[in-house]
């Protein structure tokens, strides 16, 4: 019974972000080139490539957090499940709580555990009463195989946690705001080993439930937790396909050379 | 020869240690500047160094502690007769002191002073046409007093400027002989400069525990003329100069306490929310204007703010919410100085939060935003949480900073010391009133000049407590949130 459900999951393909011709720049700068892309829904998408190829700049425009910078600019259609996320009408604000984000570091507030995760049900009102934010932080952090860890010291700050233990944190946070979309951004970078793999754990767990989107620079985490990879390239999208398919039988010279490494 | 002639001096011989150890050092190498340790201006260094340091070292030392010396040798040759009734030691001797600075003067004129300094009416006449007024006739013993401390001084200063050009020429000497390739003049002078700076901040803390203990030594002083009890307990504020004054604290802690939390209710939400604004919300074009604007508010100097108290705010409290509302009708007011001191404290308030709360890890606010926060959502439940302990010291740095005002005090607030709740009330504080127990023509000895002294520590105390206070809180928080 259990494989059927994960069957007609992963046969459930629809597109849930679909990006056409997208580009930005910095500035003078032209980072992204015309990048074409289909995110699937209940997928891992990872996105990987050299440094400064462009990668996190777009899974930045993919929840607007490059509003944030100075002198960004986007061009191109991005949608939300036909949705273009860059109209005016589009409150950016509303969209982040749809498309969460996890970053590089972990940056769990200066608050206490419960209050971090709590954090987006509160600003938008997610929950009715006391109890039901008690749930709902309870859910997160056992989503995010924390809770066992925790749950006696909820009201400590969650800086005082370990590494691995913040970017869970932070992934319960981003989780409890029930996104339809989750973006990270290389959330392994600063973590060790074992955190490492309790976290791709935890990322393919979550597929069951959320589109997540990963950028990633280590190939062997994109081929283990991925079921989709794109290859960026100096700001260009240059393969796009089945983790397998990209990993064994690349179509692109270059997709080969970077992952047998000899372009990076 | 007279110090400034002797600094010179002392100052040609480095000079020309400068200019011999260079070359000297650049002989010993034959030329070959690669040959020697250092570079040839650290030999130069070296030997200008070892000329001027021990010799001024020694100038300085001597000047600090000749007065000392000599005064208490030419206080033993007073008769303790010739001290009057009701003087001491140190008005005698200041008189002493003033007739060898009057005899110089006749010296230098070229009066002939044998006859004068047996004749002590033709002495007294003689001084007081050179301008040093004397009040009564030098007894003899005073006289011979001050001519044994002339003798003295000029022996002493002879002594001294033979030493320290022995000092500075041996120093120079030692400097040029060891000029080596080998030798090591780099790490020499480096050294050297480390004494220096270990010198310069001696003098900082050395100054800070010389207040401190001056303070304390002049209060214990006042506490043993006027009971502690009174001055700490006592609610009334009334110094006769006759005698007979009640000098209790509490008037003016409670008017430096009141006047400060109006400037701080005044300075705290505009200064921090300014800072929010340039920190989060202005572009770089508008902050690069907007910050040095709001710091020139701390530019602008305290009298110039007091001026504005006194003649445009102070009548307008008045005329406008004191009057109408009857609660008095005096312009100076607690009210026109707090307001007035909150606008001067603003730019503290301001600018150094904008810096914690730049200092804020640009990740915090991500982190925030990409839940879907608002910016006003993420200042207020991420970063100024997070830049608090910054922002309590920046808000304590400018409570000490009021309460230490004075200027705006005096002319804002009046010199009237009351206890009251009253706003719109002429009130005054500690630093005010340090300022008028010493002005005036006051010996130091009276409890109500010695006062200023325990009004000082106070407010002293007050400002360590809050500065302590600070420290403790930013410590505590940083642990947490680092």
């Amino acid at each position: 019974m259990k494989d059927l459900v994960m069957e007609t999951r992963v046969d459930a393909q629809t597109v849930k972000i679909e990006a056409r011709k997208a580009q930005v720049f910095y500035g003078q700068n032209h980072a992204i080139k015309d990048v074409d892309v289909d995110i699937l829904d209940k997928t891992v998408t990872a996105f990987i490539g050299p440094s400064g190829c462009g990668k996190s700049t777009f899974l930045r425009c993919l929840n607007r957090m490059n509003d944030t910078i100075p002198g960004c600019r986007v061009e191109g259609k991005i949608t939300l499940e036909g949705e273009d996320i860059y109209d005016a009408r589009v409150d950016p604000v509303q969209l982040r709580a749809k498309v969460g984000m996890v970053f590089q570091k972990p940056n769990p507030f200066p608050k206490s555990i419960y209050d971090n995760v709590a954090y987006g049900p509160k600003i938008h009102g997610l929950t009715r009463n006391k109890a039901e934010l008690d749930e709902v932080v309870e859910a997160c952090l056992r989503k995010a195989a924390l809770w066992n860890e925790v749950k006696d010291r909820l009201q400590t700050p969650g800086t005082g946690l370990s590494g691995g233990q913040q970017q869970r944190l932070c992934i319960a946070r981003a989780i409890a705001t029930s996104p339809e979309v989750l973006l990270m951004d290389e959330p392994c970078s600063a973590l060790d080993p074992i955190a490492t793999a309790q976290v791709e754990e935890l990322i393919d767990e979550l597929r069951s439930q959320f589109s997540v989107v990963i950028v990633t620079h280590s190939m062997q985490q994109a081929a283990r937790v991925s079921q989709r990879t794109a290859f960026f390239h100096l700001g260009n999208l240059v393969e796009y396909g089945e983790t397998g398919q990209i990993f064994t039988n690349p179509r692109d010279p270059r997709t080969e050379s970077y992952i047998t490494g000899r372009i990076g | 020869m007279s110090t400034g002639l002797l600094t010179l001096i002392i100052l040609a011989l480095a000079t020309f240690g400068m200019v011999a150890g260079r070359a000297r050092a650049v002989a010993s190498a034959g030329g070959d500047i690669r040959r020697l340790h250092s570079l040839p201006t650290f030999y130069g260094r070296f030997a200008a160094l070892l000329a001027a340091v021990p010799a001024f070292l020694l100038v300085i030392v001597w000047l600090l502690a000749q007065p000392v010396f000599i005064e208490n040798r030419a206080l033993s040759l007073i008769s303790p007769a010739d001290i009057p009734q009701g003087s001491s030691d140190t008005l005698v001797m200041s008189d002493v002191r003033r007739i060898a600075g009057g005899l110089d003067q006749l010296a230098a004129r070229g009066a002939d002073l044998a006859p004068l300094v047996t004749d002590a009416p033709a002495l007294k006449a003689a001084l007081n046409a050179a301008g040093v007024a004397l009040q009564n006739e030098p007894a003899p013993s005073v006289i011979a007093a001050a001519q044994a401390l002339r003798a003295m001084q000029s022996t002493s200063r002879l002594i001294m400027t033979g030493v320290a050009l022995v000092l500075a020429v041996a120093g120079l000497g030692w400097g040029l002989s060891r000029v080596r390739p080998e030798f090591r003049a780099r790490n020499a002078t480096e050294s050297f400069s480390m004494w220096l700076l270990i010198g310069c901040s001696l003098v900082a803390v050395l100054t800070t525990v010389g207040i401190v203990a001056s303070l304390v030594f002049e209060t214990a002083h006042f506490f043993r003329l006027y009971p502690a009890k009174d001055f700490f307990f006592s609610t009334t504020w009334n110094p006769q100069f006759r005698g007979g004054s009640s000098l209790g604290i509490w008037p003016l802690v409670w008017g430096t306490l009141y006047v400060s939390a109006i400037a701080l209710v005044v300075a705290v939400p505009v200064g921090l929310m300014s800072a929010v604004y340039l920190a989060e919300y202005a572009s770089k074009k508008t902050r690069s204007w907007v910050k040095p604007a709001i710091e020139i508010l701390a530019g602008i100097p305290t009298i110039v703010y007091g001026l504005f108290a006194l003649i445009t705010v102070g009548p307008l409290l008045r005329d406008w919410i004191a009057q109408p509302a009857g609660l008095g009708d005096s312009s100076s007011s607690v009210m026109t100085a707090g307001l007035v001191m909150g606008i001067m404290v603003i730019p503290f308030v301001s600018s150094l939060s904008d810096d914690i709360i730049n200092a804020v890890p640009q990740s915090l606010r991500d982190g925030s935003l990409g839940l879907g926060a608002t910016p006003s959502e993420t200042v207020r439940q991420v970063v100024l949480p997070a830049a608090l302990p910054g922002i309590v010291g920046a808000v304590l740095l400018a409570a000490s900073r009021a309460i230490g005002e004075t200027m705006i005090v005096v002319m804002g607030a009046g010199a009237a010391a009351k206890l009251s709740l009253n706003p719109f009330e002429a009130m005054t504080t500690v630093t005010v009133k340090i300022v008028s127990q010493l002005t005036g023509d006051t010996e130091f000895a009276s409890p109500e000049t010695l006062v200023a002294f325990a009004l000082g520590l106070t407010l002293f105390t007050l400002t360590l407590g809050l500065n302590i206070l600070a420290l403790y809180i930013v410590r505590k928080y940083r642990e947490q949130y680092e």
